[in-house]
């Protein structure tokens, strides 16, 4: 159970995320100061520790398009923020999915600023208004690098999977 | 079975006889690209090799290459000790392709790599960094991933599940007229397709202008094939590409070349004709917000940008210097040009460019990719307007979220810089 903590419209570009100016900072225990920094409001909160991990972020078309900065996926994956998107774009939910950042893509959501929503396997529920929409699954492929918890493990297994060969 | 450019590069790369999009495979990698975010991609490297016992070596010194250029020189001490980090990693594992900060071989990473020949036709390019899509000018399957991504690469030297793309096939006809350039080719493109129309997908350019597109031009149209969201744009390889590989990148080799089959599969086809194209404009906030020049001629301006991987090439600046030779920037304009590595930066001036846009006065920057993302000079005021030949008007891309970026071709730019309004290069005289 988690609430909508931010409403967002279309092409939410990883600028609008993490903008350019903080891009020398790179680690990921780092960046999530800077997630949304021009939205000041938003940002404020996250600092002070005021919104709930689990939260849930809505937003359109065409989420984190733009640059491939990681940083951008990075400083949503420290808070441990839920993305529910229209759709997403290619590198931005890559590198989500290599992080382990939840990205859901659910075409039909409808949300506001609050409701309460719950994510399964299948559907996002809002259970504000009742509805509820269904969510369009990664492909298998992408699956496989989630369920071995991120791309750092997964590399690490084929390694030692290349190493027991020799 | 028929294939498109991409399925022939990824069958090639996989060792198959084929590939068909929707398949995943795993490429294997030619070249491997990264820049100051190699800070990052070195700390994911070796959290890989953590508790494995095993030592963290990269797959291939060789393959990988790591350019210098988005915060040059340093504008604060993070970035010159992340820079510094990088240093350090690039002696102790042997990495060849390395261009620091230097005036001689330094430069923008999407300038440096075709310049020096580590591009070729038909292989597969990764790069940490969006504009990667450039490389497909020159007949590479070339696309961004983010730096865990090149982590895994360095280790594996392949890249791991990668669904092969659908391919939307761009047939331009016709010839460009005077003072409208690949830049405004690109823009249209990008405002008919949107900023989504192409994700997940490859943007092939075929036809008579794409034919007769010098390099420069094809690296300007593939960088922002990005921006209607493409994995990667791509040029088949011709005889411009191996006259460029000569003649321009010193590769001695004769470089196998292919293209698609005649009956490849595409998605979509979209046709479009140069003789009809006019100078275009991305709007702010996004880049898909295009318009011709005629609608928003007029608009006041504080800041013209003449750069970037985009538009620093050789041909940008010549067409910038013709435009302002002997004339004078607007008062009240800052005029900034910064071109895309050293080596154009000192052909610019032996060709005298550089002294008419500084007559001008336009100021010369080195090469970076600073001003466009607002990480390193160049950054705008509260309310001021920049036009620019680079290639994102995100808000708060220039810095500044309280400002706004239009973006055009270099003789949009040169011409509006002398009037300090939104200028249609033809009626310049």
């Amino acid at each position: 159970m988690a609430n909508v903590v931010l409403k967002l419209g279309d092409d939410i570009s990883t600028d609008i995320i993490y903008p350019g100016r903080f891009m020398a900072t790179v680690l990921p225990i780092e960046t999530p100061q800077y997630a949304f920094a021009d939205l000041l409001a938003f940002n404020s909160q996250l600092q002070a520790g005021a919104i709930p991990r689990g939260s849930v972020i809505v937003a359109g078309k065409n989420f984190g398009c733009g640059s491939s900065r990681e940083q951008a996926a990075s400083c949503l994956k420290g808070p441990e923020l839920v993305i529910v998107a229209q759709h997403f774009a290619r590198i931005f939910l890559q590198n989500s999915i290599n992080l382990g950042l939840r990205t859901v893509i659910c075409p039909d959501l409808e949300a506001e600023m609050g409701d309460e929503i719950e994510v399964t396997e299948e559907k996002v529920l809002n259970k504000t208004s009742g509805k509820s929409s269904p969510i369009v699954p990664l492909p298998e492929a992408r699956q496989a690098i989630i369920e071995a918890g991120g791309l750092i493990a997964f590399t690490r297994q084929r390694l030692l999977q290349q190493q027991e060969k020799i | 079975m028929a294939m498109t450019m991409v399925e022939k590069i990824l069958a090639q790369a996989t060792g198959r006889g084929s590939t068909q999009a929707g398949d995943v495979v795993e490429p294997r990698v030619d070249l491997a690209m990264s820049h100051e975010n190699a800070a990052l991609v070195l700390n994911q490297f070796h959290e890989i090799y953590q508790g494995t016992g095993l030592d963290a070596r990269v797959w291939d010194p060789q393959k990988i290459a790591i350019i210098f250029d988005h915060r040059v020189p340093a504008e604060s001490s993070k970035t010159a000790t992340n820079q510094k980090k990088v240093r350090e990693f690039v002696g102790k594992q042997g990495i060849t392709k390395f261009h620091d900060i230097r005036g001689d071989e330094g430069g923008i990473c999407h300038q440096i790599l075709p310049e020096n020949g580590y591009v070729r036709p038909g292989t597969v390019v990764v790069g940490t960094d969006s504009h990667t899509t450039s490389h497909g000018a020159l007949g590479a399957f070339a696309f961004g991933i983010g730096a865990t991504e090149m982590a895994s690469v360095w280790a594996l030297g392949s890249v791991l599940n990668v669904e092969v793309p659908a391919t939307i096939k761009v047939l331009v006809h016709g010839e460009f007229r005077r003072n409208v350039l690949p830049k405004d080719l690109i823009l249209y493109l990008i405002g008919q397709l949107t900023a989504e129309g192409a994700n997940f997908k490859v943007i092939e350019f075929h036809g008579e202008a794409i034919a007769r597109m010098p390099t420069s031009g094809r690296l300007t149209i593939c960088n922002m094939s990005v921006e209607a969201g493409a994995t990667s744009g791509i040029v088949p390889p011709d005889t411009e590409t191996l006259r460029y590989l000569k003649d321009v990148a010193g590769v001695e080799e004769d470089p196998s070349l292919f293209g698609p089959d005649p009956d490849a599969v595409y998605e979509r086809i979209v046709e479009i004709d140069a003789s009809t194209l006019v100078p275009q404009i991305a709007c702010p906030h996004t880049v898909d917000n295009v318009r011709t020049v005629d609608a928003i001629a007029g608009t006041a301006v504080q800041q013209i940008v003449i750069g970037s991987c985009t538009n620093g090439r050789l041909d940008d600046i010549a067409i910038a210097a013709e435009i302002l030779q002997g004339k004078k920037v607007a008062r009240g304009v800052r005029m900034l040009v910064f071109p895309a590595s050293g080596r154009i930066f000192r052909e610019a001036m032996k060709a005298g460019y550089l002294m008419t846009l500084m007559d001008a006065g336009a100021i010369i920057a080195n090469s970076g990719c600073g001003p466009c993302l607002g990480v390193h000079q160049g950054a705008l005021g509260n309310g001021e307007v920049a036009l620019s030949t680079t290639n994102r008007n995100f808000k708060g891309r220039m810095g500044n979220p309280n400002s706004e970026v239009y973006l055009c071709s270099p003789a949009v730019a040169a011409a509006s810089a002398l009037t300090g309004v939104i200028t249609d290069p033809r009626t310049e005289s």
